[in-house]
Protein backbone atom coordinates (compact mmCIF):
# COMPACT_ATOMS: atom_id res chain seq x y z
CA UNK A 1 0.00 0.00 0.00
CA UNK A 2 2.83 2.41 1.00
CA UNK A 3 4.76 1.94 -1.75
CA UNK A 4 1.48 2.36 -4.65
CA UNK A 5 0.93 5.33 -3.02
CA UNK A 6 4.00 6.89 -2.92
CA UNK A 7 4.71 5.58 -6.28
CA UNK A 8 1.78 7.34 -7.94
CA UNK A 9 2.73 10.21 -5.70
CA UNK A 10 6.01 10.45 -7.51
CA UNK A 11 4.49 9.79 -11.08
CA UNK A 12 1.06 12.55 -10.86
CA UNK A 13 0.81 11.85 -14.78
CA UNK A 14 0.09 8.03 -14.49
CA UNK A 15 -2.45 8.85 -11.48
CA UNK A 16 -4.30 11.05 -13.66
CA UNK A 17 -4.24 8.87 -16.56
CA UNK A 18 -5.29 6.25 -13.24
CA UNK A 19 -7.91 8.60 -12.25
CA UNK A 20 -9.06 9.21 -16.05
CA UNK A 21 -9.49 5.63 -17.09
CA UNK A 22 -12.93 4.42 -16.14
CA UNK A 23 -14.86 8.14 -16.76
CA UNK A 24 -12.76 8.35 -20.39
CA UNK A 25 -13.53 5.13 -21.33
CA UNK A 26 -17.10 5.03 -20.17
CA UNK A 27 -17.68 8.56 -22.06
CA UNK A 28 -14.81 7.61 -25.50
CA UNK A 29 -16.54 4.33 -25.84
CA UNK A 30 -20.41 3.84 -24.77
CA UNK A 31 -21.34 8.03 -25.75
CA UNK A 32 -19.02 8.73 -29.04
CA UNK A 33 -19.16 5.23 -29.75
CA UNK A 34 -23.06 5.27 -29.99
CA UNK A 35 -22.51 9.02 -31.95
CA UNK A 36 -20.69 7.03 -34.01
CA UNK A 37 -23.26 4.35 -34.82
CA UNK A 38 -25.65 6.70 -35.06
CA UNK A 39 -23.67 8.35 -38.13
CA UNK A 40 -22.89 4.90 -39.33
CA UNK A 41 -26.80 4.06 -39.22
CA UNK A 42 -27.84 7.18 -41.30
CA UNK A 43 -25.78 5.97 -44.31
CA UNK A 44 -27.50 2.32 -44.35
CA UNK A 45 -30.97 2.11 -45.65
CA UNK A 46 -33.67 -0.03 -44.54
CA UNK A 47 -35.03 -2.80 -47.39
CA UNK A 48 -38.69 -2.10 -48.02
CA UNK A 49 -39.62 -5.62 -48.78
CA UNK A 50 -37.95 -7.50 -45.74
CA UNK A 51 -38.02 -4.70 -43.55
CA UNK A 52 -34.39 -5.22 -42.39
CA UNK A 53 -31.25 -3.02 -42.30
CA UNK A 54 -28.94 -3.51 -44.87
CA UNK A 55 -25.59 -2.60 -44.26
CA UNK A 56 -24.06 -0.58 -47.01
CA UNK A 57 -22.98 2.70 -47.70
CA UNK A 58 -25.55 4.45 -49.31
CA UNK A 59 -26.73 8.50 -49.38
CA UNK A 60 -30.32 7.54 -50.08
CA UNK A 61 -31.63 7.44 -46.60
CA UNK A 62 -30.95 11.23 -46.67
CA UNK A 63 -32.27 11.68 -49.59
CA UNK A 64 -35.38 10.37 -48.75
CA UNK A 65 -35.20 13.42 -45.86
CA UNK A 66 -36.12 15.98 -48.84
CA UNK A 67 -39.91 15.06 -49.39
CA UNK A 68 -42.00 18.02 -48.89
CA UNK A 69 -43.69 16.24 -45.64
CA UNK A 70 -40.26 15.95 -44.12
CA UNK A 71 -39.51 19.49 -44.84
CA UNK A 72 -42.70 21.03 -43.56
CA UNK A 73 -41.64 18.60 -40.40
CA UNK A 74 -38.37 20.57 -40.01
CA UNK A 75 -39.87 23.68 -40.77
CA UNK A 76 -42.59 23.60 -38.36
CA UNK A 77 -40.51 22.55 -35.51
CA UNK A 78 -38.07 25.41 -36.24
CA UNK A 79 -40.35 28.13 -36.61
CA UNK A 80 -41.97 26.69 -32.96
CA UNK A 81 -38.60 26.88 -31.99
CA UNK A 82 -37.75 30.97 -32.65
CA UNK A 83 -41.05 31.60 -31.22
CA UNK A 84 -40.54 29.86 -28.16
CA UNK A 85 -37.02 31.51 -27.95
CA UNK A 86 -38.16 34.87 -28.55
CA UNK A 87 -41.03 34.18 -25.85
CA UNK A 88 -38.71 33.34 -23.32
CA UNK A 89 -36.09 36.47 -23.79
CA UNK A 90 -38.79 38.73 -23.54
CA UNK A 91 -40.00 36.91 -20.08
CA UNK A 92 -36.81 36.01 -18.80
CA UNK A 93 -35.19 39.39 -18.88
CA UNK A 94 -37.41 41.33 -16.90
CA UNK A 95 -36.97 38.45 -13.80
CA UNK A 96 -33.32 38.24 -14.40
CA UNK A 97 -32.77 41.78 -14.57
CA UNK A 98 -34.93 42.33 -11.13
CA UNK A 99 -33.07 39.41 -9.37
CA UNK A 100 -29.74 41.33 -10.63
CA UNK A 101 -29.99 44.26 -9.83
CA UNK A 102 -33.37 45.19 -7.48
CA UNK A 103 -33.30 41.71 -5.36
CA UNK A 104 -32.10 42.24 -2.06
CA UNK A 105 -29.30 40.26 0.02
CA UNK A 106 -32.32 38.26 1.89
CA UNK A 107 -34.45 38.03 -1.24
CA UNK A 108 -32.17 37.13 -3.38
CA UNK A 109 -31.37 33.36 -2.93
CA UNK A 110 -35.36 33.00 -2.79
CA UNK A 111 -35.76 34.38 -6.51
CA UNK A 112 -32.93 32.10 -7.48
CA UNK A 113 -34.40 28.87 -6.06
CA UNK A 114 -37.71 30.08 -7.24
CA UNK A 115 -36.10 29.52 -10.44
CA UNK A 116 -34.17 26.42 -10.13
CA UNK A 117 -37.12 24.34 -8.59
CA UNK A 118 -39.32 24.39 -11.78
CA UNK A 119 -36.04 23.33 -13.53
CA UNK A 120 -35.21 20.32 -11.50
CA UNK A 121 -38.77 19.38 -10.38
CA UNK A 122 -40.54 16.58 -13.09
CA UNK A 123 -40.66 17.97 -16.76
CA UNK A 124 -43.23 15.34 -17.36
CA UNK A 125 -45.47 17.02 -14.83
CA UNK A 126 -45.23 20.41 -15.66
CA UNK A 127 -45.57 19.45 -19.24
CA UNK A 128 -48.90 17.57 -18.11
CA UNK A 129 -50.16 20.55 -16.03
CA UNK A 130 -50.85 22.55 -19.07
CA UNK A 131 -52.61 19.35 -20.35
CA UNK A 132 -55.15 20.29 -17.38
CA UNK A 133 -54.92 24.35 -17.58
CA UNK A 134 -55.20 24.43 -21.55
CA UNK A 135 -58.28 21.46 -21.75
CA UNK A 136 -61.72 22.54 -23.36
CA UNK A 137 -63.45 22.92 -19.72
CA UNK A 138 -59.90 23.53 -17.96
CA UNK A 139 -59.25 27.08 -16.23
CA UNK A 140 -57.99 28.93 -19.42
CA UNK A 141 -61.67 28.51 -20.95
CA UNK A 142 -63.14 29.24 -17.19
CA UNK A 143 -61.31 32.72 -17.06
CA UNK A 144 -62.43 33.97 -20.60
CA UNK A 145 -65.52 32.99 -20.14
CA UNK A 146 -65.61 34.63 -16.59
CA UNK A 147 -64.78 37.98 -18.29
CA UNK A 148 -66.88 37.44 -21.37
CA UNK A 149 -64.06 36.99 -23.93
CA UNK A 150 -65.19 33.70 -24.48
CA UNK A 151 -65.58 35.04 -28.64
CA UNK A 152 -61.72 36.15 -28.37
CA UNK A 153 -60.78 32.50 -27.89
CA UNK A 154 -63.05 30.62 -30.06
CA UNK A 155 -61.75 33.32 -32.63
CA UNK A 156 -57.89 32.54 -32.03
CA UNK A 157 -58.50 28.76 -32.31
CA UNK A 158 -60.10 29.16 -35.40
CA UNK A 159 -56.89 30.94 -36.86
CA UNK A 160 -55.20 28.38 -39.27
CA UNK A 161 -51.61 27.01 -38.46
CA UNK A 162 -51.75 28.22 -34.62
CA UNK A 163 -55.44 27.26 -33.77
CA UNK A 164 -56.78 23.83 -33.46
CA UNK A 165 -60.21 22.19 -31.67
CA UNK A 166 -59.21 23.31 -28.17
CA UNK A 167 -55.92 24.72 -26.56
CA UNK A 168 -54.97 21.73 -25.43
CA UNK A 169 -54.64 20.25 -29.05
CA UNK A 170 -53.26 23.31 -31.33
CA UNK A 171 -49.55 25.27 -32.01
CA UNK A 172 -50.85 28.11 -29.89
CA UNK A 173 -50.67 25.32 -26.30
CA UNK A 174 -47.36 23.69 -27.28
CA UNK A 175 -46.25 27.12 -27.72
CA UNK A 176 -47.31 27.84 -24.20
CA UNK A 177 -46.09 24.97 -22.73
CA UNK A 178 -42.34 25.03 -24.09
CA UNK A 179 -42.25 28.53 -23.54
CA UNK A 180 -43.17 27.65 -19.73
CA UNK A 181 -40.76 24.38 -19.33
CA UNK A 182 -37.66 26.36 -20.73
CA UNK A 183 -37.73 29.55 -19.28
CA UNK A 184 -35.52 29.24 -16.37
CA UNK A 185 -32.80 27.79 -18.86
CA UNK A 186 -33.37 31.50 -20.29
CA UNK A 187 -33.14 33.48 -17.11
CA UNK A 188 -30.34 31.80 -15.05
CA UNK A 189 -27.58 33.44 -17.58
CA UNK A 190 -29.26 36.39 -18.09
CA UNK A 191 -28.90 36.84 -14.88
CA UNK A 192 -25.33 35.70 -14.71
CA UNK A 193 -24.67 38.12 -17.38
CA UNK A 194 -26.39 41.18 -15.78
CA UNK A 195 -24.46 40.22 -12.19
CA UNK A 196 -21.65 40.65 -13.86
CA UNK A 197 -22.15 44.13 -15.23
CA UNK A 198 -19.81 46.27 -13.38
CA UNK A 199 -21.99 48.81 -10.97
CA UNK A 200 -19.55 51.24 -11.53
CA UNK A 201 -19.99 51.58 -15.58
CA UNK A 202 -23.42 52.21 -14.74
CA UNK A 203 -22.91 55.34 -12.59
CA UNK A 204 -20.36 56.17 -15.03
CA UNK A 205 -22.66 56.33 -17.72
CA UNK A 206 -25.20 58.28 -15.40
CA UNK A 207 -22.59 60.57 -14.35
CA UNK A 208 -21.74 61.80 -17.96
CA UNK A 209 -25.53 62.50 -18.54
CA UNK A 210 -27.35 59.51 -19.61
CA UNK A 211 -30.45 58.90 -18.62
CA UNK A 212 -31.92 55.83 -17.16
CA UNK A 213 -33.01 54.84 -20.45
CA UNK A 214 -30.35 55.16 -22.28
CA UNK A 215 -28.01 53.77 -19.99
CA UNK A 216 -29.95 50.70 -20.02
CA UNK A 217 -30.55 50.76 -23.86
CA UNK A 218 -26.60 51.70 -24.97
CA UNK A 219 -24.73 50.35 -21.72
CA UNK A 220 -26.91 47.30 -19.79
CA UNK A 221 -28.43 45.39 -23.02
CA UNK A 222 -25.50 45.10 -25.23
CA UNK A 223 -23.59 43.98 -21.86
CA UNK A 224 -26.26 41.03 -21.19
CA UNK A 225 -26.70 40.01 -24.91
CA UNK A 226 -24.17 37.30 -24.53
CA UNK A 227 -26.21 35.92 -22.34
CA UNK A 228 -29.77 36.09 -23.85
CA UNK A 229 -27.45 34.30 -26.88
CA UNK A 230 -26.54 31.75 -24.14
CA UNK A 231 -29.90 31.24 -22.99
CA UNK A 232 -31.25 30.50 -26.15
CA UNK A 233 -29.01 28.04 -27.28
CA UNK A 234 -31.11 26.20 -24.55
CA UNK A 235 -34.27 27.19 -25.54
CA UNK A 236 -33.66 26.47 -29.09
CA UNK A 237 -31.73 23.27 -28.56
CA UNK A 238 -34.58 21.76 -26.15
CA UNK A 239 -37.34 22.55 -28.69
CA UNK A 240 -35.87 21.31 -31.72
CA UNK A 241 -35.02 17.96 -29.74
CA UNK A 242 -37.94 17.78 -28.05
CA UNK A 243 -41.23 14.73 -28.57
CA UNK A 244 -43.30 15.25 -25.39
CA UNK A 245 -44.78 18.23 -25.50
CA UNK A 246 -45.75 17.84 -29.27
CA UNK A 247 -47.16 14.34 -28.35
CA UNK A 248 -48.95 15.50 -25.28
CA UNK A 249 -50.59 18.93 -26.87
CA UNK A 250 -50.20 18.65 -30.78
CA UNK A 251 -52.25 17.34 -32.94
CA UNK A 252 -51.30 14.95 -36.32
CA UNK A 253 -48.69 17.13 -37.52
CA UNK A 254 -45.44 16.03 -36.37
CA UNK A 255 -42.24 17.56 -34.90
CA UNK A 256 -38.60 15.93 -35.44
CA UNK A 257 -38.86 14.28 -32.10
CA UNK A 258 -41.85 12.63 -33.20
CA UNK A 259 -40.58 11.47 -36.46
CA UNK A 260 -37.45 9.81 -34.77
CA UNK A 261 -39.68 8.29 -32.48
CA UNK A 262 -41.58 7.16 -35.01
CA UNK A 263 -39.15 5.75 -37.30
CA UNK A 264 -37.24 3.67 -35.05
CA UNK A 265 -40.02 2.50 -33.01
CA UNK A 266 -42.90 0.15 -35.21
CA UNK A 267 -41.10 0.50 -38.71
CA UNK A 268 -37.73 -0.39 -37.29
CA UNK A 269 -36.15 2.00 -39.52
CA UNK A 270 -33.27 3.14 -37.73
CA UNK A 271 -31.30 4.59 -40.67
CA UNK A 272 -34.07 6.91 -41.35
CA UNK A 273 -34.24 8.13 -37.61
CA UNK A 274 -30.42 8.56 -37.63
CA UNK A 275 -30.43 10.80 -40.83
CA UNK A 276 -33.08 12.56 -39.60
CA UNK A 277 -31.55 13.53 -35.91
CA UNK A 278 -29.03 14.84 -38.14
CA UNK A 279 -30.88 17.62 -39.04
CA UNK A 280 -31.55 19.21 -35.23
CA UNK A 281 -27.20 18.61 -35.07
CA UNK A 282 -26.55 20.42 -38.22
CA UNK A 283 -29.27 23.34 -36.56
CA UNK A 284 -27.44 23.40 -33.83
CA UNK A 285 -24.03 23.33 -34.97
CA UNK A 286 -25.09 26.60 -37.34
CA UNK A 287 -26.32 28.07 -34.21
CA UNK A 288 -23.74 27.40 -32.13
CA UNK A 289 -21.15 28.87 -34.36
CA UNK A 290 -23.78 32.52 -34.52
CA UNK A 291 -23.56 31.73 -30.99
CA UNK A 292 -19.87 32.14 -30.00
CA UNK A 293 -19.47 35.13 -32.36
CA UNK A 294 -21.61 36.81 -30.46
CA UNK A 295 -19.31 35.93 -27.15
CA UNK A 296 -21.94 33.25 -25.85
CA UNK A 297 -19.86 30.83 -24.30
CA UNK A 298 -18.49 33.47 -22.06
CA UNK A 299 -21.49 33.75 -20.38
CA UNK A 300 -22.42 30.17 -19.90
CA UNK B 1 -28.21 24.14 -18.06
CA UNK B 2 -29.55 22.03 -14.99
CA UNK B 3 -25.68 20.72 -14.29
CA UNK B 4 -23.86 24.42 -14.29
CA UNK B 5 -27.27 26.37 -12.85
CA UNK B 6 -26.91 24.69 -9.74
CA UNK B 7 -23.61 25.46 -8.55
CA UNK B 8 -24.40 29.01 -9.60
CA UNK B 9 -25.31 30.78 -6.70
CA UNK B 10 -24.37 34.95 -6.87
CA UNK B 11 -24.54 36.27 -3.36
CA UNK B 12 -23.44 40.28 -4.48
CA UNK B 13 -25.81 42.43 -3.10
CA UNK B 14 -27.92 45.44 -4.41
CA UNK B 15 -31.52 46.51 -4.07
CA UNK B 16 -29.98 50.14 -2.92
CA UNK B 17 -32.95 51.43 -5.01
CA UNK B 18 -36.63 50.31 -5.60
CA UNK B 19 -37.47 49.05 -8.99
CA UNK B 20 -39.61 50.49 -11.27
CA UNK B 21 -43.01 49.19 -11.10
CA UNK B 22 -43.64 48.12 -14.02
CA UNK B 23 -40.37 45.96 -13.99
CA UNK B 24 -41.41 44.86 -10.86
CA UNK B 25 -44.78 43.92 -12.08
CA UNK B 26 -42.83 42.20 -15.09
CA UNK B 27 -40.96 39.83 -12.47
CA UNK B 28 -43.83 38.70 -10.61
CA UNK B 29 -45.50 37.85 -13.56
CA UNK B 30 -43.01 35.66 -14.84
CA UNK B 31 -42.29 34.04 -11.11
CA UNK B 32 -46.45 33.50 -11.24
CA UNK B 33 -46.21 31.93 -14.22
CA UNK B 34 -43.62 29.19 -13.65
CA UNK B 35 -44.98 28.43 -10.31
CA UNK B 36 -49.32 28.70 -10.83
CA UNK B 37 -48.85 25.35 -13.22
CA UNK B 38 -47.95 23.52 -9.72
CA UNK B 39 -50.93 24.57 -7.82
CA UNK B 40 -53.26 23.56 -10.65
CA UNK B 41 -51.56 20.10 -10.46
CA UNK B 42 -51.91 20.13 -6.44
CA UNK B 43 -55.76 21.19 -6.75
CA UNK B 44 -56.39 18.55 -9.66
CA UNK B 45 -55.22 15.50 -7.04
CA UNK B 46 -58.47 16.43 -4.84
CA UNK B 47 -60.58 16.74 -7.83
CA UNK B 48 -64.01 14.66 -8.16
CA UNK B 49 -64.46 14.97 -11.36
CA UNK B 50 -62.54 11.62 -12.97
CA UNK B 51 -64.13 11.93 -16.58
CA UNK B 52 -62.56 15.63 -17.69
CA UNK B 53 -60.22 18.20 -16.61
CA UNK B 54 -63.28 21.03 -15.85
CA UNK B 55 -62.30 23.86 -13.66
CA UNK B 56 -63.06 24.86 -11.06
CA UNK B 57 -63.49 21.25 -9.64
CA UNK B 58 -67.00 19.79 -9.59
CA UNK B 59 -65.98 18.99 -5.87
CA UNK B 60 -63.32 17.75 -3.41
CA UNK B 61 -62.33 14.20 -2.28
CA UNK B 62 -59.03 12.48 -0.94
CA UNK B 63 -59.81 8.88 -2.48
CA UNK B 64 -57.66 9.04 -5.20
CA UNK B 65 -54.50 9.33 -3.38
CA UNK B 66 -55.94 5.70 -2.38
CA UNK B 67 -57.07 4.26 -5.82
CA UNK B 68 -53.59 5.54 -7.17
CA UNK B 69 -52.02 4.18 -4.39
CA UNK B 70 -53.29 0.48 -4.80
CA UNK B 71 -52.33 0.19 -8.20
CA UNK B 72 -50.20 -2.44 -9.03
CA UNK B 73 -49.30 -1.03 -12.01
CA UNK B 74 -48.02 2.33 -10.20
CA UNK B 75 -45.92 0.50 -8.04
CA UNK B 76 -44.12 -1.22 -10.37
CA UNK B 77 -43.08 1.92 -12.71
CA UNK B 78 -42.05 3.30 -9.73
CA UNK B 79 -39.87 0.46 -8.25
CA UNK B 80 -38.42 0.14 -11.57
CA UNK B 81 -37.53 3.73 -11.62
CA UNK B 82 -36.20 3.76 -8.15
CA UNK B 83 -34.03 0.96 -8.97
CA UNK B 84 -32.76 2.45 -12.04
CA UNK B 85 -32.04 5.62 -10.17
CA UNK B 86 -30.10 4.08 -7.49
CA UNK B 87 -28.01 2.29 -9.91
CA UNK B 88 -27.54 5.08 -12.30
CA UNK B 89 -26.30 7.21 -9.48
CA UNK B 90 -23.71 4.90 -8.16
CA UNK B 91 -22.03 4.93 -11.50
CA UNK B 92 -22.30 9.10 -11.91
CA UNK B 93 -20.63 9.15 -8.53
CA UNK B 94 -17.60 6.99 -8.93
CA UNK B 95 -17.35 7.76 -12.67
CA UNK B 96 -17.70 11.71 -11.79
CA UNK B 97 -15.61 11.56 -9.23
CA UNK B 98 -12.65 10.49 -10.75
CA UNK B 99 -13.27 12.70 -13.96
CA UNK B 100 -13.49 15.75 -11.31
CA UNK B 101 -10.06 14.15 -8.81
CA UNK B 102 -8.21 13.85 -12.29
CA UNK B 103 -9.14 17.59 -13.99
CA UNK B 104 -9.22 19.55 -10.25
CA UNK B 105 -5.59 18.02 -10.28
CA UNK B 106 -3.46 19.45 -12.58
CA UNK B 107 -3.21 21.50 -15.78
CA UNK B 108 -2.67 18.44 -18.67
CA UNK B 109 -3.39 18.57 -22.19
CA UNK B 110 -7.22 18.14 -23.04
CA UNK B 111 -8.75 19.39 -19.72
CA UNK B 112 -11.29 21.49 -21.40
CA UNK B 113 -12.40 18.82 -24.08
CA UNK B 114 -12.94 16.63 -20.98
CA UNK B 115 -15.63 19.24 -19.62
CA UNK B 116 -17.05 19.20 -22.60
CA UNK B 117 -17.36 15.61 -23.30
CA UNK B 118 -19.01 15.10 -20.01
CA UNK B 119 -21.49 18.01 -20.72
CA UNK B 120 -22.36 16.64 -24.20
CA UNK B 121 -25.63 14.40 -23.33
CA UNK B 122 -27.45 17.26 -21.43
CA UNK B 123 -26.33 19.35 -23.51
CA UNK B 124 -27.07 17.82 -27.15
CA UNK B 125 -31.04 17.73 -28.12
CA UNK B 126 -32.55 14.87 -26.20
CA UNK B 127 -33.34 12.63 -28.72
CA UNK B 128 -29.82 12.87 -30.02
CA UNK B 129 -28.42 11.04 -27.35
CA UNK B 130 -31.52 8.26 -27.21
CA UNK B 131 -31.65 7.55 -30.86
CA UNK B 132 -27.70 7.52 -30.40
CA UNK B 133 -27.67 4.50 -27.73
CA UNK B 134 -30.64 3.01 -30.17
CA UNK B 135 -28.53 2.80 -33.20
CA UNK B 136 -25.06 1.72 -30.91
CA UNK B 137 -27.94 -1.11 -29.61
CA UNK B 138 -28.96 -2.12 -32.52
CA UNK B 139 -25.82 -2.16 -34.60
CA UNK B 140 -24.17 -4.53 -31.37
CA UNK B 141 -27.51 -6.10 -31.69
CA UNK B 142 -27.77 -5.98 -28.15
CA UNK B 143 -31.23 -6.50 -26.53
CA UNK B 144 -33.21 -3.74 -24.39
CA UNK B 145 -32.85 -4.43 -20.81
CA UNK B 146 -32.52 -2.87 -17.01
CA UNK B 147 -29.15 -2.72 -18.05
CA UNK B 148 -29.63 -0.22 -21.33
CA UNK B 149 -31.53 1.84 -19.33
CA UNK B 150 -29.11 2.39 -16.13
CA UNK B 151 -26.13 2.46 -19.26
CA UNK B 152 -28.26 5.46 -20.62
CA UNK B 153 -28.96 7.25 -17.55
CA UNK B 154 -26.06 7.03 -15.87
CA UNK B 155 -24.12 8.56 -19.10
CA UNK B 156 -26.12 12.23 -18.67
CA UNK B 157 -25.94 11.97 -14.74
CA UNK B 158 -21.95 11.82 -14.42
CA UNK B 159 -21.73 15.31 -15.31
CA UNK B 160 -23.72 16.78 -12.33
CA UNK B 161 -21.44 14.75 -9.67
CA UNK B 162 -18.58 16.01 -11.52
CA UNK B 163 -19.54 19.94 -11.60
CA UNK B 164 -20.54 19.67 -8.01
CA UNK B 165 -16.96 17.59 -6.30
CA UNK B 166 -15.05 20.13 -8.84
CA UNK B 167 -16.35 22.70 -7.50
CA UNK B 168 -15.85 21.33 -3.82
CA UNK B 169 -11.88 20.34 -5.03
CA UNK B 170 -11.49 24.11 -6.19
CA UNK B 171 -12.46 25.33 -3.09
CA UNK B 172 -10.54 22.52 -0.85
CA UNK B 173 -7.23 23.99 0.12
CA UNK B 174 -4.51 21.18 -1.77
CA UNK B 175 -2.73 22.50 1.87
CA UNK B 176 -4.68 20.46 3.61
CA UNK B 177 -3.34 16.64 1.63
CA UNK B 178 0.23 18.08 1.85
CA UNK B 179 -0.09 18.61 6.20
CA UNK B 180 -1.27 15.09 5.82
CA UNK B 181 1.33 13.53 3.96
CA UNK B 182 3.68 15.82 5.76
CA UNK B 183 2.30 14.05 9.15
CA UNK B 184 3.09 11.15 7.51
CA UNK B 185 -0.11 9.69 5.95
CA UNK B 186 0.01 7.66 3.12
CA UNK B 187 -2.65 8.61 0.12
CA UNK B 188 -4.87 6.22 1.15
CA UNK B 189 -5.01 7.87 4.03
CA UNK B 190 -5.25 10.92 3.06
CA UNK B 191 -7.79 9.99 0.64
CA UNK B 192 -10.21 7.94 3.60
CA UNK B 193 -9.59 10.64 6.37
CA UNK B 194 -8.90 14.31 4.31
CA UNK B 195 -10.69 14.08 1.57
CA UNK B 196 -13.69 12.44 1.73
CA UNK B 197 -14.95 14.17 4.62
CA UNK B 198 -14.00 17.36 2.63
CA UNK B 199 -16.21 15.97 -0.37
CA UNK B 200 -19.18 14.61 1.55
CA UNK B 201 -21.15 17.05 1.20
CA UNK B 202 -20.63 18.00 -2.49
CA UNK B 203 -21.17 14.05 -2.84
CA UNK B 204 -24.09 13.62 -1.20
CA UNK B 205 -25.29 16.65 -3.71
CA UNK B 206 -24.53 15.75 -6.58
CA UNK B 207 -25.46 12.28 -6.19
CA UNK B 208 -29.41 13.89 -5.11
CA UNK B 209 -29.28 15.71 -8.39
CA UNK B 210 -28.24 12.76 -10.46
CA UNK B 211 -30.99 11.11 -8.98
CA UNK B 212 -33.70 13.69 -9.48
CA UNK B 213 -32.35 13.69 -12.81
CA UNK B 214 -32.79 10.01 -13.76
CA UNK B 215 -35.78 9.72 -11.88
CA UNK B 216 -37.68 11.96 -13.99
CA UNK B 217 -36.38 11.34 -17.14
CA UNK B 218 -37.66 10.13 -20.28
CA UNK B 219 -36.68 10.93 -23.83
CA UNK B 220 -33.45 8.83 -23.45
CA UNK B 221 -35.44 6.31 -21.77
CA UNK B 222 -37.76 5.82 -24.35
CA UNK B 223 -35.55 4.58 -26.42
CA UNK B 224 -33.39 2.57 -24.00
CA UNK B 225 -36.24 0.51 -22.61
CA UNK B 226 -38.13 -1.36 -25.01
CA UNK B 227 -41.53 -2.64 -23.09
CA UNK B 228 -40.38 -2.03 -19.66
CA UNK B 229 -42.15 1.14 -17.76
CA UNK B 230 -40.46 3.56 -15.58
CA UNK B 231 -42.64 5.60 -13.58
CA UNK B 232 -41.64 9.06 -16.67
CA UNK B 233 -42.68 6.60 -19.27
CA UNK B 234 -45.76 5.60 -17.04
CA UNK B 235 -47.12 8.80 -16.74
CA UNK B 236 -45.95 9.38 -20.71
CA UNK B 237 -48.46 7.06 -21.74
CA UNK B 238 -50.79 8.62 -19.35
CA UNK B 239 -50.39 12.04 -21.18
CA UNK B 240 -51.06 10.44 -24.69
CA UNK B 241 -53.79 8.84 -24.18
CA UNK B 242 -55.37 9.32 -20.71
CA UNK B 243 -57.34 6.73 -19.55
CA UNK B 244 -56.88 6.95 -15.36
CA UNK B 245 -56.51 10.71 -15.08
CA UNK B 246 -57.49 11.05 -11.55
CA UNK B 247 -54.25 8.39 -11.21
CA UNK B 248 -52.19 9.81 -13.22
CA UNK B 249 -53.10 13.38 -10.66
CA UNK B 250 -52.08 11.70 -7.85
CA UNK B 251 -49.23 10.10 -9.12
CA UNK B 252 -48.13 13.79 -10.63
CA UNK B 253 -48.07 15.25 -6.97
CA UNK B 254 -46.48 12.31 -5.80
CA UNK B 255 -43.55 13.10 -8.43
CA UNK B 256 -43.16 16.85 -7.70
CA UNK B 257 -43.18 15.72 -4.06
CA UNK B 258 -40.29 13.03 -4.98
CA UNK B 259 -38.13 15.42 -7.23
CA UNK B 260 -38.43 18.56 -5.13
CA UNK B 261 -37.38 17.31 -1.78
CA UNK B 262 -33.81 16.24 -3.35
CA UNK B 263 -33.37 19.31 -4.55
CA UNK B 264 -34.53 21.52 -1.38
CA UNK B 265 -31.79 19.13 0.16
CA UNK B 266 -28.82 19.35 -2.45
CA UNK B 267 -29.30 22.83 -2.63
CA UNK B 268 -28.96 23.52 0.93
CA UNK B 269 -26.16 21.34 1.22
CA UNK B 270 -23.94 22.98 -1.46
CA UNK B 271 -25.05 26.37 0.09
CA UNK B 272 -23.71 24.63 3.54
CA UNK B 273 -20.59 23.96 1.56
CA UNK B 274 -20.30 27.27 0.32
CA UNK B 275 -19.56 28.59 3.87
Amino acid sequence: MQRLSTFLYRYPWLFILLLLLLPLGWMLTIYLGSLGALLVNSFFRLDDFTGQIVREFTLGTYAQLFTSANLDIVYRTTSMAVAVTLADALIAFPLAYFIARYASGRLKPILYLAVILPLWSSYLVRVYSWKLILAKEGIVSWLFSAVGLQGVLDAVLRLPSIGGPSLSVSSLGMFLAFTYIWLPYMILPIQAALERVPRSLVEASGDLGARPAQTFWRVILPLALPGVVAGSIFTFSLTLGDFIVPSALGNSSYFIGQAVLAHQGTSGNIPLAAAFTMVPIAIMAIYLLVARRLGAFDAL
Amino acid sequence: MRSSASARVTASGGGERRAPWPLTLAAIGALLFLHVPFLIIILYAFTTDEAAYSFPPPGLTTRWFGVAFSRQDFWAALGLSLRVAGIATLFALVLGTLAAAAVSRSRFFGRDSISFLLVLPIALPGIVSGIALRSALGLLEIPFSFWTIIVGHATFCIVVVYNNVLARFRRTSHSLVEASMDLGANGFQTFRYVILPALATALLAGGMLAFALSFDEVIVTTFTAGQQQTLPIWIFSQLTRPRDRPVTNVVAVFVVLATTLPILLAHRLSQAGDE
